[in-house]
Parts: structure tokens; C-alpha cells; sequence
């Protein structure tokens, strides 16, 4: 079990819009 | 610390989640940083559907912790949007489930305060500021609720 990160933020805001969703926006340095 | 089952199903359920890679997707990390003013990593933000800041956390945290915080983004945004039951009700989760971590004084001060927003009534300050002289009375919170007694 994992979290689906996406990397394409600003499409992930567009998207958070349009499903009335929160965002969790994580700025890290832990290895990909 | 993402690898927490119970972190991973909050996350999931609740948010849309993304991330920027500091070192990965440097000038992603540079633009979108900037744009939310968030130089350090790690840091976690919680965006509202409008993609408005609500909650940040900074620095590592274990994952009691970690979850709790989330869990009070969660809380804050539901209390921002005036659904004060709703608040409430998540509020009194992290004192219920994660009453050992940092966000739980927060979060008994604020059911506190989202009780007293639904009814309007003043004994939901007064029982709030009642129930930090049975836990948590170190903490800045009890403080703030000191007020209320």
C-alpha cells in the first residue's frame, strides 16, 4: 500500500477544483 | 514517515496527493516553492479544493504525530468552511486517538471552540477550558482555554 503521489502539480490543483478534493502538495528530499 | 499504513490510508482518502522532489525536479521545486513559500523540506501542505493553504507542516515528525497533524488540517479546513459539526467531530478524533501527540491540546481547544460556533453557547467554552485542568494543563493551549473556566 502506497500513496499515489503525482508530480504534476498544477494539473493536480486543477483536479483538486473540480472534485471539491483537498490537496496534500509535499515538498521533500526523501530518496524517489 | 509516509511508510505508516495508517498514514497511507488517511492520505489516500482524503486528499489528492503531490509532491515535488527538491532534488529531482529541480525546477519544478524551485517555481511551486516559491509559489507557496516553502523553501524547506520537508514540508507538508494541506490546499483546500481551491488550492488555498489551510495547514503546514514542517520538519519531520514521527508517525503518531505526523498523522495527527494531517488529521488537523483536515479539522481546520472543515472549522474554515464554518461546518462546525464536521470540525468538531474531527477535533475530538485526534484527542480520542492521538491524545499523546503535539496536535491533540490543539484540537481539544478547538472542538471546544467549533461546539461553541454550532450552538453558540458559552458552556462549550467553559467545559473546554474545564478539560484542560485534567489534561494537557502544560501546554499553551491550556493557557488560551484558561480564560474559559
Amino acid at each position: 500500500m502506497k500513496i499515489n503521489f503525482r508530480h504534476d502539480v498544477d494539473q493536480v490543483l486543477k483536479d483538486a477544483k473540480a472534485q471539491n478534493k483537498p490537496v496534500l502538495l509535499d515538498f521533500s528530499a526523501a530518496p524517489m | 514517515m509516509w511508510p505508516d499504513e495508517r498514514i497511507v490510508r488517511f492520505v489516500n482518502q482524503n486528499f489528492l496527493p503531490a509532491r515535488v522532489h527538491v532534488k529531482d525536479e529541480g525546477q519544478a521545486f524551485k517555481r511551486i516553492s516559491e509559489r507557496f513559500k516553502a523553501p524547506w523540506t520537508p514540508t507538508i501542505l494541506e490546499l483546500d479544493a481551491n488550492g488555498v493553504e489551510q495547514h503546514r507542516i514542517e520538519g519531520f515528525l514521527p508517525a503518531d504525530d505526523l498523522l495527527a497533524q494531517l488529521m488537523l488540517g483536515l479539522a481546520h479546513m472543515a472549522f474554515q468552511q464554518q461546518q462546525w459539526a464536521e470540525a468538531e467531530r474531527r477535533f475530538r478524533e485526534i484527542v480520542e486517538q492521538l491524545p499523546r501527540t503535539d496536535a491533540a491540546p490543539e484540537a481539544q481547544y478547538w472542538a471546544g471552540v467549533a461546539k461553541y460556533k454550532a450552538t453558540g453557547d458559552p458552556a462549550a467554552l467553559k467545559e473546554t477550558g474545564r478539560a484542560f485542568s485534567k489534561q494537557y494543563q502544560d501546554s499553551t493551549w491550556a493557557k488560551k482555554a484558561s480564560v474559559w473556566q
